[in-house]
């Protein structure tokens, strides 16, 4: 911190390890005063390994590892060291006390990031060759020939096929994986020693996740470098890290080996964090437990929702086709069943929960909600059917007018259908259905924006089962929340389900969660249904090749289960190509 | 500064519900500096259009007092602190008098145009279709025309060119208004169209509710954030127009109002004739005042954008001291949660 110029001499104790920050403190000047994001940090990661820092939302892990890079927001001060060592071991930087000009020098050299959202990390309107090669031009005079060469060559070492024309193709010429591979090999192209991901694989599908997971520990293994992994996804870390670092409220509360840490976690909140990721198999038996309950109830067999042969179909721009996002789906859902649907993004499961509310039209074969055929229908004859459907959106965050109270959101469609007059009236029952979500009802006086992500989403619930609906559509409602939060919510979830009664079709890309709560779980592919089945059918033998794969690829939070699986899909993926 | 141990309520305090006191306060450096004077520049404005008639030594259309004429052109005296006109005016008293002028055009335009561009913007953004597209056309038509000429027509249909005061202050408005409209219209309609496919107003569609619920209680809200800002572009905007139009001859009679365009037309030939004072006071007039409304507007754009917004750094104390109920407004974007312990023991 004393050397003006951020260089001080090797001769420290730590000089093993490639990066070693020290007592790290970050502190934001907002509106609202100081906050402190990061409070006394020590982590250190030796040549080619893989740390991972892990938290939820808040707890100062991405402000940590961007720090590696000196890249805090202007309205932040940071104090403490971040002693960072070049592959070659010539030079050593404190990053915190390094002049701009330093750090850009760095950045790239010796340390390199890697961002969550690739398609937003590539400039749209440069070839992803001309973006590489302003990575190596700006870190030295190369000649422009050079630098394309040795963007090809990079390209083809993350795994791209036929580099030679792919380095002249644009960003959106690019599927997300590729893209990210790209993102990586922007960060590869100098050889720096240490790699930042931060949350490299959260934009991405499941399958295409355990690839980038696979290309990030072959960086290890043929790059020799080493990489600060960020994730809030358990999963993500039993399969790649050497070490992993918990966080909470911007302190480290435990620091160990992976294994280790998985398999006996030493402090309260670690233990916490691991007993609330989802695992597979976890649903069965309390599917069938709801399964009995409801053929023991119910014996009518007319479905809330029947679709055959649904076609959905986005027009296209003037002289295209359009997209069809939905392709001959048959699905039923009957009164009081929850229907787990999966897929990754683009498969149409959205779409459909979209159809099913009214949102989006239905181009073609038949969908069925509530007794009324949607295929061509007026959104005049379809409200009064609107009193017996319920909808939980994905981000908690906009789905709240941000200029109305809670209870003002919540009691919206008890006025809306005449069951109240205003707001006002409608208080006790919304104090009533504040409650049944496990909210104090002094929360209903609350702005949204004063409630976290959880309560949101809880006043979600309460709003969408104000009206007592026959059909709840739940569009991936967990996936904005932190791990320990979604436990809460999905267990919210199965109590009102259980209360009220209602039929529910869930939206997800997460098995795991599905087959906690659903009765039946459909999985979508390209708008396609390709398998459909109770959670044991269709998680215990999977019949389709894509669910294999999807199933395959799911990391468990488990470091040698995951290796073993990993292993397993490697053998799936040798099958299939 | 005690504004980095108050805590933030979920409930605003009576002060921060004063407009521009929040800024002011939540400001700092150059910034608060030009807000400031910004504020301190249109307060005097609108103080002196009101108090005209009380400050003014004379009248704006006086010619002479105790029946002896001022005489035209006379330099700054102790009976005419700034001078007299070519037409034999008091220039001080003129000056002041043209504030009021000023400030009534600018109310005046601003009501006009502010009400039927949301109304416009937000029916138009929201239903889409034909009558989006023409609305938006035709606003873009109104764009192609150069403001100034659109509003010297607007002043001949109106009113002959020339008029009275109530006349005049119309014809100026109603010209203005022809251009404003179609700034609140795109304005108001770029955020309509982005509320619309945010998922509050998707949710309000789910359970049902009708257009005219959703549009006044979900999007009409939401969509007029920026108009503070606008509306003091637009008010400089309204007094350049004015002005302009009285440079050219469209504005008002010396006889019905003061009216700082027409005075700096007068001046014209003065100027070179060494006669600075007739010219120099309107035109400080006019500056002054659209300096002050544009500070305003400029800075409170600085500050509603948080990337601009400068604050103070932040103090290191080594205690952790973030955590003394000190979270920021904007937390719950982050998804920091907002618990405040006292407010939950009320209940």
């Amino acid at each position: 911190m004393s050397i003006a110029d951020g260089t001080v001499s090797t001769d420290n104790k730590s000089v093993d390890d490639i990066v070693a920050i020290t007592d790290l403190r970050v502190t934001f000047a907002t509106d609202g005063g100081a906050v402190r994001a990061v409070d006394g940090v020590s982590i250190s990661v030796r040549p080619r390994e893989i740390v991972a820092i892990v938290g939820e939302s808040g707890s100062g892990k991405s402000v940590t590892a961007k720090s590696i890079l000196g890249l805090v927001p202007a309205t932040a001060t940071s104090s403490g060291s971040i002693l960072l060592r070049s592959r070659d071991r010539t030079r050593t930087t404190d990053v915190v006390a390094a002049s701009a000009n330093k750090l850009r020098e760095l950045r790239g050299e010796d340390v390199a990031m890697v961002f969550q959202e690739p398609s937003t990390a590539l400039n749209p309107v440069y070839t992803v060759g001309w973006q590489i090669a302003e990575g190596i031009r700006a870190h030295g005079s190369v000649s422009r020939a050079d630098a394309k060469k040795q963007a090809i060559d990079i390209l083809r070492r993350v795994g791209i096929p036929d580099p030679e024309t792919r380095v002249n193709y644009y960003p959106h010429q690019f599927s997300g994986g590729q893209k990210q591979r790209v993102v990586i090999a922007m960060a590869l192209v100098l050889n720096p020693g240490l790699i930042v991901a931060d949350e490299p694989t959260t934009a991405l599908d499941v399958t295409v996740q355990a690839e980038i997971l696979d290309l990030l520990r072959r960086l290890r293994d043929e790059f020799d470098t080493a990489i600060v992994l960020i994730t809030h996804n358990m999963g993500v870390v039993a399969d790649l890290a050497d070490r992993v670092v918990v966080m909470y409220q911007g302190k480290v509360v435990e620091e160990a080996d992976a294994r280790t840490l998985f398999a006996s976690p030493q402090d309260d909140y670690t233990k916490q964090l691991l007993a609330a990721v989802p695992h597979i198999g976890q649903g069965e038996a309390r599917a069938a437990v709801r399964t009995q309950e409801r053929l023991e109830r119910e014996s009518s067999t007319t479905p809330v929702v029947a679709a055959r042969d649904l076609v959905i179909e986005y027009p296209g721009r003037l002289g295209r086709g359009g997209f069809r996002a939905v392709n001959g789906v048959s699905f039923e859902i009957k009164e009081g069943e929850v229907l787990g649907l999966v897929g990754e993004s683009g498969s149409g499961k959205t779409t459909i929960g979209r159809a099913i509310a009214g949102l989006s039209k239905v181009t073609g074969g038949s969908l069925n909600v509530l007794g009324r055929e949607m295929l061509g229908i007026k959104e005049r004859s379809f409200r009064s059917a609107r009193v017996d459907i319920g909808f939980v959106f994905q981000d908690p965050a906009s789905s709240f007018n941000p200029l109305l109270t809670i209870a003002e959101c919540v009691a919206e469609p008890l006025v809306v259908h005449g069951r109240a007059a205003d707001a006002r009236e409608a208080r006790a029952q919304v104090d009533e259905l504040l409650e049944a979500v496990q909210l104090p009802k002094a929360f209903g006086d609350r702005y949204p924006h004063e409630l976290s992500g959880g309560q949101r989403q809880r006043a979600s619930l309460a709003r969408s089962i104000a009206l007592r609906p026959k059909l709840l559509i739940a569009d991936e409602p967990t996936s904005a929340l932190d791990v320990s939060v979604q436990a809460r919510v999905l267990e919210l979830f199965t109590e009102l389900q259980r209360e009220f009664g209602f039929a529910s079709l869930f939206i997800s890309h997460d098995l795991a969660v599905v087959d906690l709560l659903a009765d039946r779980i459909a999985v979508l592919y390209k708008g396609e249904l390709v398998e459909e089945g109770t959670g044991a059918e269709v998680l215990g033998a999977p019949r389709h090749p894509y669910t294999q794969r999807l199933l395959a690829s799911l990391p468990v939070p488990d470091p040698i289960e995951q290796q073993a699986r990993r292993e397993a899909l490697h053998r799936l993926q040798g099958v299939d190509g | 500064m005690s504004r980095l141990s108050t805590p933030s309520r979920p409930r605003r305090s009576l002060a921060s519900r004063i407009p521009l006191f929040d800024q002011v306060r939540s400001s700092i450096g150059l910034q608060r500096g030009m807000l400031v004077a910004g504020l301190v520049i249109t307060l005097a404005f609108v103080l002196v259009a009101i108090l005209a008639p009380v400050i003014a030594p004379f009248g704006f259309s006086q010619l002479r007092s105790d029946g002896v004429a001022f005489g035209a052109q006379q330099p700054p005296s102790s009976s005419h602190l700034l001078g007299t006109t070519v037409g034999g005016y008091d220039v001080f008293s003129r000056v002041l008098w043209g504030a009021q002028t000023a400030l009534l055009t600018i109310i005046v335009s601003v009501l006009l145009s502010i009400f039927i561009g949301i109304a416009l913007g937000l029916i138009s953004g929201y239903l889409g279709g034909w009558l989006d597209r023409v609305l938006v056309v035709v606003c873009d038509a109104v764009y192609a025309f150069p403001s100034l000429l659109l509003a010297i027509v607007m002043s001949i249909v109106i009113s002959g060119g020339r008029s009275d005061l109530t006349g005049g202050i119309l014809a100026a408005s109603i010209s203005i208004t022809v251009v404003f409209i179609p700034q609140y219209f795109r304005v108001i309609r770029a955020e309509t169209v982005r509320i619309k496919n945010e998922a509050y107003v998707e949710s309000a569609k789910v359970i049902g509710t009708r257009a005219p619920r959703i549009i006044l209680r979900h999007v009409l809200r939401n969509a007029t954030r920026s108009l503070p800002l606008l509306l003091t572009l637009n008010s400089s905007e309204a007094l350049l127009t004015l002005a302009g139009l009285g440079f050219l001859g469209f504005g008002i009679e010396p006889s019905a109002a003061a009216e700082w365009g027409y005075d700096l037309n007068k001046a014209l030939s003065d100027v070179t004739s060494g006669i600075w004072w007739t010219a120099l006071f309107p035109g400080l007039a006019i500056v002054l005042a659209v300096l002050g409304i544009t500070l305003v507007g400029e800075s409170l754009n600085d500050l509603a954008d948080p990337r601009l917004r400068g604050r103070r750094a932040a103090v290191d104390s080594g205690a952790p001291s973030a955590d003394n109920g000190a979270v920021p407004h904007g937390a719950g974007a982050s998804g920091a949660p907002l618990i405040d312990s006292n407010e939950e023991a009320r209940s």
